[in-house]
């Protein structure tokens, strides 16, 4: 397991959000985090990034609770991310060239030929020619994703994170993303951390599907025994988003 | 009771954001004293802070050397001592004014957009961003900003200080008949190195205030107790950041001059 989150533990105030979440990520698959809005499912995902600190449990990376990492070893693993946030966090003041290049910049020794060469590979990799000049605010909100994609696998992590990566775009533009993260990841080989209330759709790409609700995880199953699982949570997200044609064998009965 | 549960709540907020204020500024200067650092990066704040307000100085400088040009003439005469009125604008200048209205012009104009800039990446999750990408936030957003303010600070004063002392000799000199030697002859004799060293000490500890202030105005947005979502939000913090720098300059002012003189 590449993350493990074992009892994990958080409250904004008075208002508890986690409440003792145990879930394991195994390495080089997919795995969707599904469930209702406001569940917690973005609170969770910015807990295995180290971007919060859980109240109580532990969030491990590689074996190594991210909440007692020094500051090097944080960096360290921070290297292994690649983040597509749900608005895709791209900085509007530099060009979709700058954006794409900036943790190339920052984080490698490369020269400006290297540099150059390897943000326009991954820009065209997500069908993004000819727009590294242009900035963030004349884009459309599916060219922003693909750019904030690009982003994140431009140093080609292990771990991708990908928060609502179709929030707010029509079915063409959701299925294009789809298109681009499959494509990419059977290039690169990357572990995968969906966090999505688009199902079915995203049902397609997930090795393993765990959905929030009350605050915990009530499962982490593969899609077809997720469709067919008795947890009344998971029937009833599954009934309401599939229909009631995927409900389990011992119902039908 | 509830009057005094809200009390106890805000002061408890209130050491929190202490707290959190004193950290940033810790996280900064250690940031600080780590080279290398990203010249570029320098260079745009500069020119943000520190070029793009020399007008707004220059302007400023002048009018206020101009009406210490008048008032110091008109108090002045009523004694004779018409013949001190370069004295009295060099060292109202160089010892308090240029400082002070100097980083109030910058905090207006520069401070007050670097809260709302950071403000907006900490709401977008820009600062998020640069964390999950292994990117120092300090190092890389504070640095550049506290550096440029600490050159800027100074320079910008001594644009003022020059500015207003021409504004006083045209008022003084040219419409009031002042004697032009005794102008600057009475300010050559009255204005020592300490004046300028302590000018230009408080315009430095007001380049790091300003930063610091509205920096960590905007990276803590989103702990605001009073809500730091959205335009509102960022509208809120840079008002205070404002505010408080403002008032901040004032108090260091007196506590600076108290420990210097």
């Amino acid at each position: 397991m590449i993350i493990r989150l074992e009892g994990v533990e958080k409250s904004f105030g008075t208002q508890k959000v986690l409440n003792g979440i145990d879930l394991s990520i195994p390495e080089g698959r997919t795995t969707v985090i599904v469930g209702a809005s406001g569940q917690g499912k973005s609170v969770l995902i910015k807990h295995m990034l180290g971007l919060l600190r859980a109240d109580c449990g532990r969030v491990l990376v590689n074996g190594l609770d991210i909440a007692a990492m020094n500051k090097k070893q944080l960096k360290e693993t921070r290297t292994k991310f690649g983040v597509l946030f749900q608005g895709a966090a791209l900085f509007d003041s530099i060009t979709v060239f700058d954006n794409v290049a900036l943790p190339l910049r920052e984080r490698t020794h490369m020269t400006k030929i290297q540099i150059r060469k390897k943000v326009l590979e991954k820009l065209s990799l997500l069908d993004l020619d000819g727009v590294d000049q242009k900035y963030p605010a004349q884009l459309s909100g599916g060219m922003k994703k693909r750019v904030g994609l690009a982003r994140a696998l431009v140093l080609e992590p292990r771990i991708v994170f990908l928060d609502e990566p179709t929030t707010g775009l029509d079915v063409k533009r959701s299925q294009e993303i789809y298109r681009l993260f499959h494509r990419t990841q059977a290039q690169f080989g990357y572990t995968a951390v969906i966090v999505s209330h688009d199902a079915p759709k995203i049902f397609k790409l997930a090795d393993y599907i765990a959905l929030i609700a009350d605050k915990k995880i009530q499962g982490c199953l593969s899609p077809e025994d997720f469709q067919l699982s008795d947890n009344p949570y998971i029937k009833a997200f599954v009934e309401e988003t599939m229909g009631s044609i995927y409900i389990s064998g011992t119902d039908r009965s | 009771m509830k009057w005094l549960e809200e009390l106890g709540a805000n002061i408890i907020e209130l050491v929190a954001q202490m707290g959190r204020m004193t950290v940033f500024l810790l996280r900064c200067i250690c940031n600080l004293l780590i080279p290398p650092y990203n010249l570029s990066h320098i260079m745009q704040q500069i020119h943000f802070i520190g070029a793009a307000s020399v007008f707004v100085i220059i302007f400023t400088g002048a009018f206020t050397g101009m009406v210490l040009g008048l008032q110091g003439y008109y108090s002045l005469s009523q004694f004779g001592s018409e013949a001190a009125l370069g004295s009295a604008v060099g060292l109202s200048l160089i010892r308090e004014l240029g400082p002070v209205l100097t980083a109030l012009m910058v905090t207006g104009r520069a401070g007050s957009a670097i809260c709302a800039e950071i403000g907006i990446m900490r709401n977008s999750e820009q600062i998020d961003a640069l964390e999950c990408m292994a990117i120092d936030p300090f190092r890389y957003l504070m640095v550049p900003k506290f550096l440029a303010g600490i050159i800027c600070l100074p320079l910008l004063t001594s644009i003022f200080d020059v500015v207003g002392i021409l504004g006083g000799f045209v008022v003084g000199v040219n419409l009031l008949g002042v004697n032009e030697g005794s102008y600057f002859h009475g300010m050559y004799k009255s204005v020592v190195w300490k004046d300028i060293y302590m000018g230009l000490v408080k315009s430095l500890c007001f380049g790091i205030l300003i930063i610091w202030i509205c920096a960590s105005k905007g990276f803590f947005l989103h702990l605001e107790k009073s809500g730091g979502f959205g335009a509102e939000g960022v509208s809120r913090a840079t008002t205070s950041a404002v505010v408080l720098s403002s008032v901040s300059i004032l108090v260091w002012d007196y506590l600076i001059t108290s420990m210097m003189l």
